[in-house]
């Protein structure tokens, strides 16, 4: 059992939760993910790590309440546990390899959407401590939906802001952020990282290949085990069947077929409403 | 004459009910079947049986036991070559090992060991397994790596020598493929395999759930940090293959391991738990091994109509001879000499059909089986809406990866000397891991070698 050492919210519908996990915690790399299962008849949910800390043994998630288990993850309060938290899973983020030598020399863009903006974070603070220049564009629907801005801002070069009304920054899409980054300011970038739903990460792919600007991205496939035992999470990348828990989670996006992998994330959906219809049956704390 | 007397058949449920339920389809023997059978065994002076046991267990000496009613001698006798009983006698493929080499079986039908053993197991669960045990510890810890056969088994010895030993798993429960794979109705999870590992918890060793050793932990950790003598490598051979064909990642298609996981570890099929799993219409299983029976049969009891498609014809099944009886009685479709080479889809990305190729058998390739060729023009369609992928697994490569000076063969498998130590100091390896998928009795029996392999290295260590 793991305990939650913290929770808050920090937009609507969107929590973050800290959890005593020291294995976890002393493995944890930028990149990695963890499987949680809430309770006994819980499923096994991937989720991306958000922070770590070594010193004292927890690890962050970040989870936006929408299917049955994230809303029965989010209904828990600092002090419950939660029957399984296993990881760290999934390669870290290939720059981790790099010497800071070769990182101080390197500009990277990140754009993140959602609650892919957690996982972005530690991503930033490691490049940002060891001395790569990163700038950060974070999308939203609208302003009341931004997370970690705050954060971000004290480890990145540049923060920009993009929602779909205007409410805050930049109104329009991520993509069209890029563009007025590359074509109107000139900025040059030798690397792009993108984490945030499928579609997201699909047009921001499709963007940067305008300017041969090599994007990676992190997919959060379906999966069950965590481990390579399933198969759950292929995807096809390259035209090669691909394992997103052992061979990702980041890939290469412009090799990514982001149109198989958005039918397969789907495959479960009809079933999953029905388990929504079925557990609302048991819980009454969902709205609240 | 004991000869004279016909095997005991053994009480099953129905076909008809069963296949609509998860519950165990074989009873077993009571006390009096078990006698009946046992008093059919010649006691032979050169038990062919014994030879043909992967661990040679003393078959005929079990079972003259049986016949006297002194169960706990019985008992005694197995576990002296065997830990898991009560889980061998329902699983191990005794029409290739022990009873297909009875001397019965040539002009009738073999003593049902399985069967025997299976009685035995059971009773020593029910009636031995509260005993209280103090063992002096010795003082050296071992770290086991994956709770399955080979794993327990392992454990299981070493902490009867007084070893502290921790089994160290990646998934939330224990058991490998006890749990995940091998469904309830063949093998009952609370019944028999929690009892297994609580008699484990007596013998005090200790269980880390949600450790992937090679990302949580590694094994230089164990040995460097957390003060572990010796490390055993249990991890199985867990990784799915998948065909290479086309439409392989429609919608709808899954390997048997998924399936089974989320029927057997996840409980999908309970609407306590919150798991989805997709069965659909008709369900299309291809292979012919355990795993696809075991696919096959909670497909059909989750409500699909399901088939078996195989390139081989019957007699080369490698599946457990009973299991095939049993998934025919159920209702199970076998489509033999029939090879899948496209996976067809809808507009929506869903399986719609499997497109086959009619095979007809060849010359005997290096495995001794005929190999299968395609006839040519022979192409035809089943129509389905899962296709569950059958066609075996191989070990997971994270442990090579994380682990300096680990050798794998070309296979991935570990390669380990005939003890079970591998090429790292300290670290031995047993069961899947090391042979590729293969049976739980030669997991167990792997675990036990290993088990003398590390007391050895751990006493010449102290000196
Ligand atoms: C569906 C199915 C049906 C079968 N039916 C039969 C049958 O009828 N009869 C028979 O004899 N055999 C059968 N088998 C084969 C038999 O189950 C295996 O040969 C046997 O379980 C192997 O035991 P093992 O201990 O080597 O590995 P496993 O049982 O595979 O256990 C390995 C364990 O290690 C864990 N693990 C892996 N990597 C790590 C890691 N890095 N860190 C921590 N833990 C890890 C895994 O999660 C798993 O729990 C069947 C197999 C399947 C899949
Ligand atoms: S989640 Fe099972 S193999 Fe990736």
């Amino acid at each position: 059992m793991f305990k939650i050492v913290e929770k808050r919210t920090l937009a609507d519908n969107i929590y973050l939760l800290r959890i005593e996990a020291p294995r976890v915690a002393q493995s944890a790399l930028p990149g990695q993910f963890v499987i949680v299962r809430v309770d006994e008849q819980g499923e096994r949910v991937p989720l991306t790590i958000a922070d770590f800390d070594k010193e004292q043994g927890t690890v962050t998630i970040v989870i936006q309440a929408i299917g049955v288990s994230t809303r029965k993850l989010c209904t828990l309060g600092e002090g419950d546990m939660i029957a399984d938290f296993a990881g760290p899973l999934g390669n870290p983020s290939e720059f981790v390899e790099m010497s800071a030598d070769e990182l101080s020399k390197r500009r990277f863009l990140f754009v993140a959407g959602g609650v892919g903006t957690a996982p972005v974070y530690p991503q930033v603070k490691w490049l940002h401590e060891r001395g790569a220049k990163v700038d950060v564009i974070i999308g939203a629907k609208t302003a009341s939906m931004l997370i970690y801005t705050e954060q971000m801002k004290r480890v990145c070069d540049n923060l920009y802001i993009a929602t779909d009304d205007g409410s805050c920054g930049f109104k329009g899409m991520v993509t069209a952020k890029i563009k007025q980054l590359i074509d109107e300011e000139g900025k040059q970038y030798n690397e792009c990282i993108a984490i945030g739903p499928m579609i997201m990460m699909k047009f921001v792919t499709l963007t940067t290949r305008e300017y041969s600007l090599r994007t990676t991205v992190s997919l959060n496939a379906l999966m069950v085990d965590g481990t390579g035992m399933c198969g759950a999470c292929r995807v096809s990348v390259g035209g090669k069947t691909r394992f997103t828990c052992v061979d990702g989670p980041e890939f290469d996006g412009h090799e990514v077929d982001f149109d198989e992998a958005m039918r397969r994330q789907a495959m479960y959906r009809s079933q999953e409403s029905n388990a929504s219809v079925k557990h609302e049956h048991k819980c009454n704390c969902y709205g609240k | 004459m004991a000869n004279k007397i016909p095997r005991v058949s053994v009480r099953e449920q129905e076909p008809a009910l069963r296949a609509t339920n998860f519950e165990e389809v074989c009873y077993g023997y009571n006390e009096q079947e078990a006698q009946t059978e046992a008093s059919r065994c010649l006691n032979c002076k050169n038990p062919r049986c014994v030879a043909a046991c992967p661990v040679g267990i003393d078959i005929p000496a079990f079972i003259k036991k049986i016949t006297e009613g002194d169960y706990s001698a019985a008992s005694s006798i197995i576990a002296k070559d065997s830990s898991l009983p009560s889980i061998c006698g329902r699983v191990c493929p005794q029409e290739t090992q022990c009873e297909g080499s009875c001397i019965l079986g040539i002009k009738g039908e073999p003593v049902a060991i399985g069967k025997l053993e299976r009685f035995v197991g059971d009773w020593s669960l029910e009636n031995e397994s509260d005993a209280e045990l103090t063992i002096q510890s010795n003082g050296h810890k071992v770290a086991v790596i994956g709770s399955g056969p080979a794993g327990l088994a392992c454990a299981s010895d070493l902490a009867k020598w007084g070893y502290e030993v921790t089994v160290f798993e990646a998934l939330h429960k224990l058991g490998g493929v006890l749990v995940y794979g091998i469904p309830e109705f063949r093998l009952p999870k609370e019944k028999i395999v929690a009892r297994e590992i609580d008699s484990l918890r007596r013998l005090g060793v200790k269980f880390e759930t949600d450790v992937v050793v090679g990302r949580t932990i590694t094994i230089d950790s164990l040995l460097d940090d957390e003060g572990f003598d010796a490390v055993f490598i249990g991890s199985g051979a867990g990784l799915p293959r998948f065909m290479g064909i086309s439409g392989e990642n429609l919608n709808g298609v899954v390997s048997a391991n998924e399936f089974l996981t989320r029927a057997n570890l996840m409980r999908a099929y309970d609407d306590e738990y919150d798991t989805p799993i997709f069965v659909g219409k008709k369900v299309v299983v291809v292979g012919g091994g355990n795993v696809a029976m075991d696919a096959v049969r909670t497909a059909k009891r989750l409500g699909a109509d399901a088939v078996i498609v195989y390139r081989r014809s019957e007699a080369e099944l490698p599946a457990r001879k009973e299991e095939v009886h049993h998934a025919k009685e159920e209702g199970i479709e076998f489509k033999m000499l029939t090879n899948p080479t496209e996976v067809i889809g809808n507009d929506k990305g869903w399986v719609r059909g499997l497109r086959c190729v009619e095979m007809e058998l060849g010359e005997p390739d290096e495995s001794g089986r005929r190999s299968p060729i395609e006839k040519p023009n022979s192409d035809f369609e089943v129509e389905c809406d899962v296709v569950i992928m059958a066609l075996g697994t191989s070990p997971n490569p994270l442990l090579k990866r994380t682990t300096a000076g680990l050798e794998t063969n070309r296979r991935g498998c570990i390669v380990t000397n005939e003890q079970g130590a591998t090429t790292r100091e300290g670290v031995f390896a047993g069961g899947d891991a090391v042979t590729g998928a293969a049976t739980v009795i030669l997991a167990m029996g792997a675990g036990r070698t290993a088990a003398k392999a590390i007391d050895e290295y751990v006493k010449n260590k102290a000196k």
